[in-house]
């Protein structure tokens, strides 16, 4: 099976079940340089965050902490360090319910 | 704060509770920091409880504990991506005869289960607080924690770092280096509702049993990586994990994978009609022995995912992050009842005892398979794909004679993979696992 026939899925209902508390205005994960990721080729942030924080967006990378699950692949796999990746505050971000 | 500890440990995962029970329990003073709302909102696991690193620490956790079944089966699928799948089955009803050796449980739950009895035990347990660093005097010995809160610095003679798999602390005070995409696995998970019943019917199982389904094959896509289908009690665990650099290398997304798994005309009859509670994902170290960093330094410590203690082979974690809890935690109260000081030469018969545990023997059992599957990645794609093709052959009756069939199928293998290069894979896969 080749990518192309992979289901198509939108991540955005199933992070609706999530239960989260978002520290509105104080995102945990920062890009360091927005050029620095417009001359990335190839944005692998964007094919591996599992709750499609990461988008594409004018050639550039748009980055929406609100669903994350803390799990850290962006911070691994972008090659540049790009990614200033923090623990939220205590007590916010994902709270899993089961886990 | 300015209230000195002996001891703080960092996270309430398994690693640091089981530090934190043994410590306070010995009349250690402990503070034990988490950054959930309570403990277990940021965990994520399978999950497989293992009984006997829990029962070296908590002899009768089966009373209490939050356990959703035991474990009577074991499925082994070989899936190919569209409509077959080979596999096996253990089946073991003598497994319902206490005492049970694992049982599927709900981190949130069985982790909050866990730090009440830290708590009860005499430790003093901090949530919704993150810790942001670690306190050092001039000689680099570790001090204390710096946490978010205004005048959160707090000081201990020792630091149990156990702030899971990727490990910040440690990282930002120097202690090891981040893990590295070729040496991590990605896993999605999602918790989907059903009621009791209907979960013993499909699975055949009764009250309080349990099915494990572990599931490779051409499912990853090629990928190195495994699917896992277990039962709670009135829910199911489903999730698929591959290694992080495979699905870059493949711009496959992880929700794809998922969506993949659960569409599995082998999956999709038994999670039919349940209730998506919960999608968690969550990295997985799987470096093994030899991506291994520091262990213990001048006042510091290092247990569980933080230390990368994870036995990917057999799927194993939460029991070597117990186990090691346990054992730096001994290595503590052993120094303090020696009036010894927590330096990093007394600190070393933690890796000492580690190393004489289960925990070392089997990552150094398995160090070579890391990078054996980095390099042979088709290991997991080909051989499932060609025993699922050959099953087919076999089982279908068609009037076409047995030999022909038998030819069919070598005529198969050897487009696939030439026979040197299966001997080849043989023999290596026979010394990464030997």
């Amino acid at each position: 099976m080749t990518a192309s026939s992979l289901p198509v899925v939108n991540v955005e209902e199933k992070l609706f079940q999530n239960r989260y508390r978002v520290d509105a205005g104080r995102p945990h994960i920062r890009i360091r340089q927005q050029a620095t990721c417009g001359r990335c080729e190839t944005k692998p942030c964007i094919v591996c965050c599992p709750a499609g924080c990461w988008r594409l967006e004018d050639g550039g990378v748009d980055l929406v902490v609100d669903g994350c699950l803390e799990c850290g692949t962006c911070r691994i796999v972008c090659a540049p360090g790009n990614v200033d990746w923090n623990y939220p505050r205590g007590g916010f971000g994902v709270l899993f319910k089961f886990g | 704060m300015s209230e000195k500890f002996d001891v703080i440990v960092v996270g309430a995962g398994p690693a640091g509770n089981a530090a934190a029970y043994t410590l306070a329990r010995a009349g250690v003073s402990v503070l034990q920091i988490e950054r959930g709302e309570t403990p277990g909102t940021k965990n994520v696991q399978g999950a497989i409880l293992y009984s006997h690193a829990l029962e070296e620490i908590f002899p009768d956790f089966r009373k209490h504990a939050p356990l959703e079944r035991h474990i009577i089966e074991q499925r082994m699928w070989l899936m190919d991506e569209g409509q077959a799948c080979t596999g096996v089955s253990y089946r073991d009803d003598g497994f319902t005869a206490m005492p049970h050796h694992r049982y599927t449980i709900i981190r949130a739950r069985f982790d909050r289960w866990f730090s009440d009895l830290v708590r009860e035990a005499g430790a003093m347990v901090i949530n919704e607080t993150t810790v942001t660093g670690l306190l050092r005097d001039g000689s680099g010995k570790v001090t204390g924690v710096r946490t978010e809160r205004a005048g959160g610095d707090v000081l201990a003679d020792a630091v149990i770092l156990a702030d899971g798999v990727n490990s910040l602390v440690g990282q930002r005070a120097g202690l090891r280096k981040d893990i590295r995409a070729e040496h991590s696995a990605l896993a999605v998970k999602e918790t989907l509702f059903l009621p009791k019943e209907l979960i013993e019917q499909r699975f055949g199982i009764g009250d309080g049993q349990g099915v494990v389904i572990e599931i490779a094959g051409r499912i990853t896509h090629g990928m190195v990586g495994t699917g896992f289908l277990y039962t709670n009690r009135d829910s199911l665990a489903i999730g698929i994990g591959c290694m992080v650099s495979d699905l870059l290398r493949r711009t496959i997304t992880p929700y794809q994978l998922l969506e993949g798994l659960k569409r599995h005309p082998a999956v999709k009859p038994l999670i039919e009609g349940a209730a998506m509670k919960e999608y968690a994902a969550h990295l997985i170290a799987e470096g093994g022995y030899k991506a291994l960093p520091k262990l213990y330094g001048d006042g510091w410590l290092m247990v569980g995912d933080s230390a990368g203690l994870i036995n990917g082979v057999h799927r194993e974690g939460s029991n070597l992050a117990m186990t090691s809890g346990r054992l730096a935690a001994e290595t503590l109260i052993e120094l303090k009842k020696r009036g010894a000081a927590f330096t990093a030469a007394n600190l070393s018969a933690y890796k000492s005892a580690l190393d004489d545990s289960y925990v070392m023997k089997d990552l150094k059992k398995y160090a070579a398979v890391p990078d054996f599957l980095h390099e042979n990645p088709h290991v997991l794609g080909a051989y499932p794909s060609l025993l699922n093709r050959a099953a087919r052959e076999m089982l279908t009756v068609d009037g076409v004679d047995k030999r022909t069939k038998q030819s069919r199928i070598l005529a198969d293998v050897r487009q696939k993979r030439s026979l040197l290069g299966m001997l080849g894979d043989a023999y290596r896969f026979w010394r990464a696992f030997k």
